[in-house]
């Protein structure tokens, strides 16, 4: 059973790469452009892990991070918080929101699939 | 005659008389509605100079020397009228240090000294004794002319237990008792016994205008005729001239005169009325021009009584000084005489209780205190109120008794008149010490001392002495030979000083030692520093009325040993009030909350003055409070030391000033930097997200083309072309915030020339042509014929153009989008318009879209450009002096707007640099 993970950027050509990179490891891709349509996304999908922008429109990603985080049904999920912003500040805001992983743009290819792969294995 | 028992009756019911308006004044006063209050009052009491010397030895001293009984009169009127600011110096002074006496002032100006008040006392003493026993033997002598038959000698004296003048002494030391000393202290005045004076100067004046009156117009027929029947008799005639015969001697006249000036102050008597007793400064002035008329009024009769007597009497020997009683007795008017007595007796009691009073007061608080004190019985506790009381009694007794023996055993001697003026003699000797110690600071106790000893001494060896030697005392060989046979010793002619009365020669000599002492001594050493602050104190009273604090103290008090102090000398109630008062003043809550400080001592010093005299108030004072003394040099350093401190607390307040205002200046940097920074912080972490963000997709797309060299050719196309987008979009980024920043930090280049805005507005069109042609957009151009130039920078307002233009060309329907360009002139400026047909701007983003990074637009609208087109844009607007901005009044689509002025701001003009 393939896993399921989300991508949610505002940023059409991320969204594109991303997409890409994702489906070479062999994930099933959805996608979110806002952060309203990616909440809908997370609790209809259930991805098991989220790519998460936090510069979005309609909600940005540390709301998305909340909302998740007090809904029951997709607490679980793995969010892993991607940004351009590159402040100490947001770093420490997204895990103490409760992003499970924090990358920063532009991020390496090799980094984030790493990563992804580490954080679906940690839990099983 | 009279018989006895109506005299003596009419005396007594007199004196009961000033009795009950003693006591009626004393009742007011306690009543709150003081009688002493009035200026009347304190002028008639000043009158109590004229005693009975006025009845009788005036007239007598006129039937023998015409008008030579002037000048004792004149003195005063002189002194009044000219002097008056000195006497209001002294009240001021006396009323604020709690003064009580002469020997208190003296005392107290050169530093509480007891020495100098025990020395005040003991001349005032010796040098009043015989004016008393003056006016003891005026009233024996009148009550004596009353019950003799006219012509008969007057009886023996008896011995003196049988002596009525005893009697009357010992009366009138009662009747002073009760007057005087009914209150313990000293300072609060003796309403009862001013208003009895006033009133008895009234009674006196009264009599004396009868009796003139009724010689002048009764015995004979008016002044005219008295006059001329004096010219008539050569003896009298002389009288009548101004030297009788003689060459004027100016010199008796004028040493008459200040006499008399001195002693209506000096005298005890008259510093008790005029200024312990004065209530009101103000009354001063009324008194000045009163007391002068009430004694020309009171001696307007003396002449013609006289000139009356000797022409009625012709030879026979009835004494001058009766004249007043011996002249009405045998004109037939009984009562008159009568009135004339009691008139007469009126003047001597006056003065006997006035002047006992004054000088018990002196005894006591500066003779016989500061000797008790020293006992340490006395000095250590006890209340000390009914001694006081009883020490002042004993002291007004024995003064009449004092005064009686010198009646007894010399006043016969010499005539009344004489006997007073060695008196005056002697209390002018206190003029060098309290004139000079009241207008310069420089006299020093040690040249009071010395002046004062000078002066008395000299008194005594060329009055006292004499006088004495003549009443048949002692012998009188070294009155006429001078000491051990030495001439130019001799007491009336001293250091052959020849041709001046005994009088006038005493008084040089005695006034020059005094004065010449005084200035001497005081010159040769410098003041103590408790000299110099009462000195500071009296001198410049008028401006230090404020308070008085001691100058130059320093010490350590109790406030329960103050207490105590107080409580022995005023009554442990009286002094709780004071205290309580004195907190009350300060606006503490309580008297246990005072500071016993230099303040509180000199408050509870100056009361006590009140009671005891400065001098011994200083003793008890500083016996209850540790005390430093203070040497000159002491108090220099601590002037020094307080300009110093004072220097230097100036110099820390501008200090501390400077520095508060270099903090404020720091503070407000600080709040500006910050500001900037986070300004700086929030644009930095947007350029740099701006930045990262096309770099993402070129890292991520470009790192997976790698990683996969055998990826779908299609898709490496996809990937590098968004690839190269991003590139072109980061570099378009990257310029333009560089424009942004170089604009904003002022670090453009500006190119300004003559643009000509519609071939300018015609270009951009040109060169947006292509691409709106492309995706099926409309461009339309309303240009007026032609535009004044404008002074700019071209390649800048083109990229205005062109952003507008850029900007509506991304939100117009594609096809089917239009957008007009419309160029306008007027006064101010050119304005440029330019329109589209697309969805418009909405409401919640119209104040945003000028914002950095804003773009305009929703998610699926995204546009390409980088949100900072319009700041741009903006910047070079307003940097023009012009204004950008959006329509609001179109229902569809957006219409920009900006406009330029023709008068381009300073800054832009600086900014030019030479047209290409």
């Amino acid at each position: 059973m393939t896993t399921k993970i989300l991508i949610a950027d505002d940023e059409p050509n991320i969204l594109i790469s991303l997409e890409f990179l994702m489906k070479r490891e062999g994930y099933e891709v959805h996608l979110a452009r806002d952060g309203q349509e990616a909440l809908e996304l997370l609790r209809r999908e259930r991805p098991r892990l989220v790519l998460l922008d936090v510069m979005m429109p309609k909600k940005t990603g540390f709301e998305v991070c909340q909302e998740v985080r007090n809904d029951d049904d997709i607490r679980s999920t793995l969010i892993l918080m991607l940004t351009a912003k590159g402040r100490e500040t947001d770093v420490v805001k997204g895990l103490a929101l409760g992003a499970d992983a924090y990358m920063t743009k532009p991020f390496s290819t090799r980094e984030l699939v790493q990563k992804v792969r580490e954080m679906l294995e940690a839990v099983p | 005659m009279l018989a006895a028992p109506l005299v003596l009756g009419t005396a007594a019911a007199y004196l009961l008389l000033l009795f009950a308006v003693a006591a009626w004044g004393d009742r007011r006063a306690r009543q709150g509605r003081s009688v002493v209050g009035n200026a009347w009052v304190y002028a008639l009491s000043m009158a109590v100079y004229c005693t009975a010397w006025t009845y009788f030895g005036s007239v007598g001293r006129a039937a023998s020397g015409g008008i030579w009984f002037l000048p004792i009169y004149l003195g005063p009127m002189l002194a009044m009228t000219l002097a008056w600011l000195v006497l209001r110096k002294m009240i001021r002074i006396a009323n604020h240090y709690r003064i009580t006496s002469i020997a208190d002032f003296v005392a107290s100006r050169y530093g509480q000294s007891p020495l100098l008040a025990g020395l005040v006392t003991l001349i005032t003493v010796v040098g009043i004794v015989p004016y008393i026993a003056l006016q003891l033997k005026a009233i024996a002598s009148g009550y004596a002319v009353l019950t003799t038959p006219l012509g008969a000698e007057p009886a023996a004296r008896g011995p003196w237990w049988q002596d009525g003048t005893l009697a009357v002494a010992l009366a009138l030391a009662g009747f002073t008792m009760v007057f005087g000393t009914r209150h313990r202290d000293a300072s609060e005045r003796h309403e009862g016994m001013v208003t009895a004076i006033a009133f008895e100067s009234v009674v006196k004046l009264l009599a004396f205008l009868a009796v003139g009156a009724f010689i002048t117009w009764g015995l004979f027929a008016g002044p005219g005729d008295l006059f001329a029947r004096a010219q008539a008799v050569p003896e009298l005639a002389t009288l009548l001239t101004l030297g009788q015969g003689q060459p004027f001697p100016y010199a008796q006249w004028l040493a008459l005169t200040l006499l008399s000036m001195l002693s209506v102050v000096f005298l005890p008597r008259q510093f008790q009325v005029m200024v312990v007793e004065n209530v009101d400064e103000r009354h001063l002035k009324r008194a000045a021009w009163v007391f002068p008329a009430y004694l020309l009024a009171i001696n307007v009769f003396v002449l013609p009584i006289a000139l009356g007597g000797l022409l009625y009497f012709g030879g026979r020997s009835v004494n001058p000084d009766t004249f007043v009683l011996s002249l009405p007795l045998a004109a037939g008017q009984p009562t008159l005489a009568l009135a004339a007595f009691i008139g007469g007796l009126s003047a001597a009691t006056g003065m006997v209780i006035v002047e006992a009073i004054a000088v018990s007061t002196m005894v006591c608080n500066d003779l016989v205190m500061p000797l008790l004190l020293r006992l340490r019985r006395f000095a250590r506790h006890g209340d000390l109120t009914g001694l006081l009381l009883g020490i002042r009694r004993a002291a007004i007794v024995v003064i009449l008794l004092l005064g009686y023996l010198y009646f007894h055993f010399a006043g016969e001697a010499y005539a009344l008149v004489s006997i007073g003026l060695i008196s005056f003699a002697a209390v002018a000797q206190f003029a060098p010490a309290l004139l000079g110690g009241m207008y310069w600071k420089g006299g020093t106790r040690g040249g009071a001392l010395a002046g004062l000893l000078a002066g008395f001494g000299l008194w005594v060896y060329t009055l006292m002495l004499p006088s004495i030697a003549k009443s048949g005392w002692w012998h009188t060989d070294f009155v006429d030979a001078g000491p051990w046979g030495i001439v130019l010793l001799r007491p009336e002619q001293l250091f052959g000083l020849a041709g001046l009365d005994y009088l006038t020669h005493s008084l040089f000599w005695s006034l020059l030692a005094n004065v010449g002492l005084y200035v001497a001594v005081s010159l040769a050493r410098l003041p103590s520093a408790r000299e110099a602050s009462q000195a500071l104190l009296f001198v410049d009273v008028f401006e230090r009325t404020q308070s008085a604090h001691p100058v130059f103290w320093r010490g350590r008090a109790e406030l329960t040993d103050l207490l105590a102090l107080a409580g022995r000398f005023l009554g442990a109630a009286r002094a709780r009030t004071l205290f309580e008062d004195y907190a009350r003043r300060a606006g503490l809550g309580g008297f246990e909350q005072i500071e016993p400080d230099a303040q509180l001592v000199q408050f509870v010093e100056t009361q006590l003055a009140g009671v005891i005299g400065s001098a011994s108030a200083r003793v008890m004072v500083a016996s209850a409070v540790q005390e430093e003394a203070l040497a000159l040099d002491d108090v220099m350093r601590i002037l020094d030391e307080a300009t110093q401190l004072r220097a230097y607390s100036r110099a820390l307040e501008e200090q501390s000033a400077s520095l508060r205002r270099a903090t404020e200046e720091l503070r407000a940097a600080n709040e500006q930097l910050k500001s900037l920074d986070r300004l700086k912080d929030d644009f930095m972490s947007s350029v740099t997200h701006e930045l990262r963000t096309p770099l993402t997709s070129i890292r991520a797309l470009a790192e997976m083309m790698a990683d996969d060299p055998q990826m779908d050719v299609a898709q490496r196309q996809q990937f590098l072309g968004i690839v190269v987008a991003e590139t072109q979009r980061l570099s378009r980024l990257v310029n333009q915030v560089l424009d942004l920043a170089k604009i904003e930090s002022g670090h453009a280049e500006w190119r300004n020339s003559d643009v000509d805005m519609r071939a300018l507005v015609q270009q951009a069109a040109q060169a947006m042509a292509e691409p709106l042609r492309e995706q099926g957009t409309q461009l339309t151009l309303e240009l007026p014929e032609r535009v004044p130039t404008l002074r700019a920078d071209a390649d800048r307002l083109t990229q205005v153009l062109l952003n507008l233009l850029g900007n509506a060309a991304k939100f117009v329907p594609k096809p089917g989008g239009r957008i007009g360009l419309r160029l306008t002139t007027d006064a101010a400026g050119v304005t440029v318009q330019v329109r589209d047909n697309g969805p418009g701007v909405p409401e919640e983003q119209r104040s945003l879209i000028f914002e950095r990074f804003h773009q305009g637009g929703d998610i699926n609208h995204r546009p390409t450009g980088t949100g900072l087109g319009l700041p741009i844009s903006r910047q070079i607007v307003e940097h023009f002096g012009g204004r950008i901005g959006l329509r609001a009044d179109i229902d569809q689509g957006a219409c920009f707007e900006f406009t330029l002025p023709w008068e381009a701001p300073e800054q832009a003009a600086r900014d030019t640099g030479d047209p290409p």
